[in-house]
C-alpha cells in the first residue's frame, strides 16, 4: 500500500479520483480497512487507546540554557562535539500524532536509537512505532525530518527508519521516509504540514 | 588521446547562484543560436518553483537572462529542451507541465499539459520533435503529439508502473521512451506499427539483472546503443540498447540486455547520470560526489563484454546532494550539475601534462 498516498486521503478527507488501473485493488483495500479501523474505534475508542506512557527523562540542567525560544537549538556539550545526546534533545519532546505524549514517554524513540557522526555530518534514527500497525509511522518520520532539518546544519544528512521488526509494513515506510523527492512532495501538501507542524510546535509546552 | 585518471582533472570553472531552493534540475539548450544568438544557454529548475535561464554573455559566463516564475504554484522538478531549441517544456509538482516558448528576446508560457493526479516528475521531447512523454506519481507515463499551433494532444496514458515514475527519457534516434521508476524497474515503451497502440515492449527489473531499489535515472548514448541507469541501489547499470536501432518493427523486438553494473563509487543515491557525446558518463549522488566513468580500452569490435572504469571522481563537488548532471551537447567538455545547495556548477574536463 503506499502509505503516505493513503495518509493523503485521510488528512484531505475527500475521494481523491482513483486511477483506473488501481482501482479494484485500492478500493478494495480501502473499504476494508475502513471496516477494521471501524470496529476497532469504536470498541477501543482509538487505535491505541492504552499506550504505555513513561515518564519524562529529567533534562540535565546545564550551565548555559538560553531562555525559551521559538526554534529550541540543541546545546552541544561542553565538550562542543554534536553527539546523539544533542540529536535526541531536539526530538524527545514531538508530540506524537495521536496521543497527548511526547515520542519519548511513548518510547518510540530514545537517546540509544540516534547515532551521530559530526565530521560526516550524518544522523541516523532509528524510531519504534507504538503498534505494529501505526498508521501514523510516515507521519512521524516525517516529524522527525522537519525537526532535524530545522536544528541542524542543511549539509547534514539524516536516515530514518523504524527499528526492524517493530511495524508490518516496514520495508514500505522506510523506503518513502528515505525518499527525499516524496518526503518533499507530502511535506508540500498544506494538511500534511499542518499536522506535522502540531506535533512540533506543542512540544514547546515541554521545553520550559 | 586516451583518456586515462592520470591525466584528466575536473576544474569548477563558475557556479551560478540565485535559486532560494534546492536545484533539481537543469538543461542545456541543444540550439542555442536560435533563441538570440547565445553560444550556450542553460536552464534550471527549482523548488523555489520557478526556472532560471543562464545564457552565455560576451565574458564567457553564463548569466541569468530570465526567471520564469508565477505560473508553476509547486517545486519544478524536470525541464527540457525541444530539438529546436526554441521551447522549454517545465514539469512541476503542481501535476501539470509548462510549455514556454522563446517570443522575442522573452519566454511566454503557450501551453500547460494537465492530467496527471500529482506530482509530475520528468518531461522528455522526441528528437524527431513529434512527442513528448511525462511521468507521475501517479504511476503513470504520458505520451503527447506536439501539433501545429502550440497544441498538445494526449496520445497515450501509460499504465504498468506499479510505483511512482521518476524519469522518462526518449530515444536519442527512434520514437521508443523509456520509463524508470520507485518500483525498481525499467520500462520500454514503443509504438506498435499497425495500430499507433503504446505499449510496454520490455520491463528491465531485478530478475533481469536489473536494480533493487528506485532507480532515479536514465540516459542514452548518442549513438542510441547503450544506456545507463542509476539507482538508490548506489549503482549504475549499462545496458545494450542496439535493437532500438537495427530493429524496424517491435514484434520480435530483441531484448535490451544487461551489460555492466558499477557499484563501490558512491555511498549514497546516485540521482542522476549522462552520457557526453564523446562516451564519457556523469554520476551525481547523494553523496556530494561527481563521477566520471570510460569505457575500458573504448574498443566497440571487443570480444567479451564491455567494461567500463572510474576515470575521475570529484568527492564534496557541491556541499549537498547532487541531483542532475549533463554534459553540454555543443562542447563535449563541459557539464553542469545541479544540487541541494541551490546552485548549479559549471565543469570543464581538462587534460593536464
Amino acid at each position: 500500500m503506499f502509505i503516505l498516498d493513503r495518509l493523503e486521503e485521510i488528512v484531505n478527507h475527500q475521494n481523491i479520483p482513483l486511477h483506473p488501473a488501481s482501482v479494484p485493488f485500492i478500493v478494495h483495500g480501502v473499504e476494508r480497512e475502513r471496516e477494521k479501523q471501524k470496529e476497532k474505534e469504536m470498541t477501543l475508542g482509538l487505535i491505541n487507546a492504552n499506550p504505555v506512557v513513561h515518564e519524562r527523562r529529567e533534562r540535565l540542567s546545564r550551565a548555559d540554557d538560553p531562555p525559551h525560544h521559538p526554534y529550541p537549538h540543541p546545546h552541544p556539550h561542553p565538550d562542543d562535539v554534536l553527539d546523539a545526546l544533542d540529536v535526541f534533545d531536539s526530538v524527545r519532546d514531538i508530540r506524537d500524532p495521536e496521543h497527548p505524549y511526547s515520542l519519548e514517554q511513548l518510547s518510540v524513540l530514545s537517546e540509544e536509537s540516534i547515532t551521530v557522526d559530526e565530521k560526516l555530518g550524518r544522523i541516523q534514527i532509528t524510531f519504534t512505532p507504538t503498534v505494529q500497525h501505526c498508521s501514523m509511522a510516515t507521519v512521524i518520520g516525517l516529524c522527525l525530518r522537519v525537526k532535524l532539518m530545522q536544528s541542524f546544519p542543511p549539509h547534514f544528512k539524516v536516515d530514518i527508519k523504524v527499528s526492524p521488526g517493530s511495524l508490518a509494513n516496514e520495508e514500505a515506510v522506510n523506503k518513502q521516509l528515505n525518499d527525499k523527492e516524496r518526503v518533499t512532495a507530502a511535506l508540500e501538501n498544506p494538511n500534511l504540514r499542518q499536522l506535522v507542524d502540531e506535533c512540533l510546535y506543542s512540544s514547546e509546552l515541554y521545553s520550559y | 588521446m586516451e583518456l586515462l585518471d592520470s591525466n584528466v582533472d575536473l576544474k569548477e570553472v563558475q557556479k551560478l547562484q540565485g535559486h532560494a531552493d534546492r536545484a533539481w534540475g537543469l538543461a542545456w539548450n541543444p540550439a542555442p543560436h536560435n533563441c538570440g544568438g547565445a553560444s550556450a544557454m542553460l536552464a534550471s529548475c527549482s523548488g523555489d518553483k520557478t526556472v532560471r535561464i543562464w545564457q552565455m554573455g560576451p565574458t564567457h559566463q553564463l548569466d541569468c537572462s530570465t526567471i520564469l516564475e508565477d505560473t508553476h504554484t509547486r517545486t519544478v522538478r524536470s525541464c527540457a529542451w525541444s530539438p529546436c531549441g526554441k521551447f522549454l517544456a517545465t514539469a512541476s509538482f503542481d501535476s501539470t507541465t509548462a510549455i514556454w516558448k522563446y517570443v522575442g528576446g522573452d519566454f511566454e508560457c503557450v501551453a500547460t499539459l494537465e492530467g496527471h493526479e500529482n506530482e509530475v516528475k520528468s518531461v522528455t521531447w522526441s528528437s524527431s520533435g513529434t512527442f513528448l512523454a511525462t511521468c507521475s506519481r501517479d504511476k503513470t507515463v504520458w505520451i503527447w503529439e506536439v501539433q501545429p499551433g502550440d497544441e498538445y494532444d494526449c496520445v497515450a496514458v501509460l499504465q504498468g508502473h506499479s510505483q511512482d515514475v521518476k524519469m522518462v527519457q526518449w530515444h536519442p534516434l527512434v520514437d521508443v521512451l523509456v520509463s524508470v521508476s520507485y518500483d525498481n524497474s525499467i520500462k520500454v515503451w514503443a509504438e506498435d506499427g499497425d495500430s499507433d497502440d503504446w505499449h510496454c515492449v520490455q520491463t528491465l527489473n531485478e530478475g533481469s539483472s536489473g536494480h533493487t531499489s528506485t532507480v532515479w535515472s536514465v540516459a542514452f548514448n548518442s549513438s542510441g546503443d547503450r544506456m545507463v541507469t542509476s539507482s538508490d541501489d548506489l549503482t549504475l547499470k549499462i545496458w545494450d540498447t542496439s535493437s532500438a536501432i537495427s530493429q524496424t518493427d517491435t514484434e520480435g523486438f530483441a531484448s535490451w540486455r544487461h551489460l555492466c553494473t558499477l557499484s563501490g563509487y558512491h555511498g549514497r543515491t546516485i540521482f542522476s547520470a549522462h552520457w557526453s557525446s564523446e562516451g564519457i558518463i556523469a554520476s551525481g549522488a547523494g553523496d556530494d560526489a561527481l563521477c566520471l566513468f570510460v569505457e575500458e580500452n573504448g574498443n566497440s569490435m571487443q570480444v567479451e563484454e564491455p567494461s567500463y572504469r572510474l576515470l575521475l571522481k570529484k568527492e564534496k563537488a557541491h556541499d549537498m546532494d547532487i541531483n542532475s548532471v549533463r554534459w553540454n551537447p555543443k562542447d563535449q567538455r563541459i557539464l553542469a550539475s545541479a544540487s541541494d545547495d541551490g546552485t548549479i556548477k559549471i565543469w570543464e574536463l581538462r587534460e593536464i601534462s
